[in-house]
């Protein structure tokens, strides 16, 4: 849960700087701050060739330097990643939901889904390349296969999680299964189903550049294996930076999200 | 004829033939405007005998019939009301008040617009049970003891000729459980409702009911019914009299006796 940060505005003007900082607002950027510090300093001091660990500073050079292709490949990953993600959101809020219906239906279709889960995704790439082609299609796909489990397990925990006093009181009353699955279990369901989007959002970038460093010519995983390939390996870390922003970034819009949607899960105790 | 409900001879098995036999040979009336309480050693059925008067189990012998009707369904007369709240945080009281209003056939159909004539209704039943002003607030920003007055105003908004109650002040400290039983006293004696409470606290039990079923440990059947002889409206102080202590004191000791005769 979200800690509360507390804006309390002290009156006195006299207190020193350092008193007056929010420290868990700033820490964020601090901790990021000192991993560049010390890396680059690790990095001069035991003298290490940039072929093995280049220096954040060169990492940055070769940021600015291949700006175009970076920013390029960029806006093609985030595309492919956010298409296979909302094909994920749309199938998996869809399969959860029909899972989480009965017992008959989560008990058959649950082993199959672990199994399914289990194969390693690059597995698969060739398959849909050799269904799809080379390019975006697969990369998507694999964004959409790997994104896509953790938003049905977490719907269908949700639906199968409602207090059987809740349901006895609407039984009771004559409710329908229908009745008990709109007015309860879908509502219910709902913190479950945005918690998991940022799980969701983080794996379809796994994905989706699994696939492009294997069968694309384009987009960030591309870009970094024929980085690699001609050595260059700064500009393999600055598509790395690259990832990593736009995972942070696409994780925010997720937590933000579930915060508007749910915030009577945050603030209440969803016990029992 | 003013028989309200109607258990006779029931057995209900779980799991399968050979599963357990939760109660067997259960018989037992309750009439229309009556207040009963069920008591015995824990495991005697009393959920069980709760779920069979609403219609949740079907028996797989003998009758359960309700408002003169052989119950093969959940029957939508009653109300319902649980130890756990089980309050919906994403609602406000109100609206979880009008909950059943949108599941029972007769009301879901105008509930849409007759609206103000329904909010009116759960708001004066929130003023009965003390939480007038409540409505609009979420449930996890009421205390326990709020909660379950607004379950309480949700198991009655339908109107239910029947209340069932399981252990509904279980978890709640001993002062807030008094301050409930008043409020479940007046309710009884302003409408025209007949309860069935199901509980541990033999005192609950002597305070608020006419009669008292004592239930054998399982497979549950009703050993002993007792009438309680307290005129109405009962005072809380009567709790302290020695007369109310006798029936309790009794009550106790036959409990003792079906716990050590299983």
């Amino acid at each position: 849960m979200s800690a509360v940060v507390e804006d309390i505005q002290r009156p006195e003007r006299s207190k020193p700087l350092i008193a007056r900082i929010d420290w868990v607002k700033a820490s964020p950027w601090l901790y990021t701050i000192a991993l560049f510090a010390i890396w680059e300093a690790s990095v001069r001091v035991f003298d290490l060739p940039y072929t093995v660990l280049p220096a954040p500073s060169r990492i940055f050079a070769a940021l600015y330097q291949y700006w175009s292709p970076i920013w390029k490949n960029s806006l093609q990953t985030l595309y492919t990643t956010t298409l296979g993600f909302l094909m994920a959101v749309v199938g998996g809020l869809a399969l959860g939901l029909f899972i989480g219906w009965s017992k008959v239906i989560y008990a058959g279709l649950y082993p199959l889904m672990i199994g399914f889960n289990a194969v390693p995704k690059v597995a698969v790439v060739p398959i849909l390349v050799i269904w799809f082609g080379i390019g975006a299609v697969p990369a998507m796909l694999t964004a959409f296969l790997i994104s896509f489990f953790p938003i049905v397990v977490n719907v269908a925990t949700g639906l199968a999680t409602i207090e059987p006093e809740t349901e006895d009181v609407l039984r009771a009353l004559g409710a329908k299964k229908i009745d008990i699955m709109l007015k309860v279990g879908i509502p219910r369901s709902m913190p479950y189903f945005f918690g998991s989007l940022k799980v969701a959002i983080t794996l379809a970038f796994v994905g989706s550049v699994v696939s492009e460093t294997v069968a694309s010519n384009y987009g960030l995983g591309n870009l970094m294996s024929s980085a690699q390939s001609q050595f260059n390996v700064p500009l393999v870390f600055a598509g790395l930076l690259a990832l990593a922003v736009e995972g942070i970034v696409m994780y925010s819009i997720m937590a933000w999200v579930e915060k508007r949607m749910t915030g009577w899960a945050h603030r209440s105790t969803m016990s029992h | 004829m003013t028989h309200l409900v109607s258990i006779e001879n029931v057995d209900m098995r779980y799991g399968g033939a050979s599963g357990t036999l939760a109660v067997a040979d259960l018989t037992f009336k309750v009439d229309k405007g009556e207040f009963a309480a069920v008591v015995g050693p824990s495991g005697c059925g009393k959920s069980t005998l709760m779920r069979l008067v609403t219609g949740l189990h079907i028996p797989q012998a003998g009758n359960v019939i309700v408002a003169g009707q052989h119950v093969t369904e959940p029957v939508s007369i009653v109300g319902m009301a649980f130890q756990n709240p089980s309050m919906l945080p994403w609602r406000t009281t109100l609206d979880n008040i009008l909950l059943p209003l949108e599941i029972v056939e007769r009301h879901r159909k105008r509930l849409r617009a007759h609206r103000a004539e329904y909010v009116e209704k759960a708001e004066h039943l929130l003023e009965v049970v003390g939480l007038k002003d409540f409505g609009s607030k979420y449930p996890w920003q009421l205390s326990g003891g709020m909660q379950q007055r607004a379950n309480l105003c949700r198991a009655l908004i339908h109107e239910p000729q029947l209340l069932m109650l399981d252990e509904p002040f279980g978890a709640l400290d001993a002062f807030t459980r008094e301050e409930l039983w008043c409020v479940i006293r007046d309710l009884h004696a302003a409408q025209d409702v007949t309860i069935i409470l199901v509980t541990h606290d033999l005192r609950e039990a002597v305070f608020l009911a006419d009669k008292i079923l004592v239930m054998s440990a399982r497979p549950g059947r009703v050993l002993r019914e007792h009438r309680v002889p307290f005129a109405r409206p009962r005072d809380l102080e009567i709790t302290y009299d020695q007369a109310f202590n006798d029936v309790v004191h009794q009550l106790h000791g036959e409990i003792a006796n079906a716990r050590r005769a299983a």
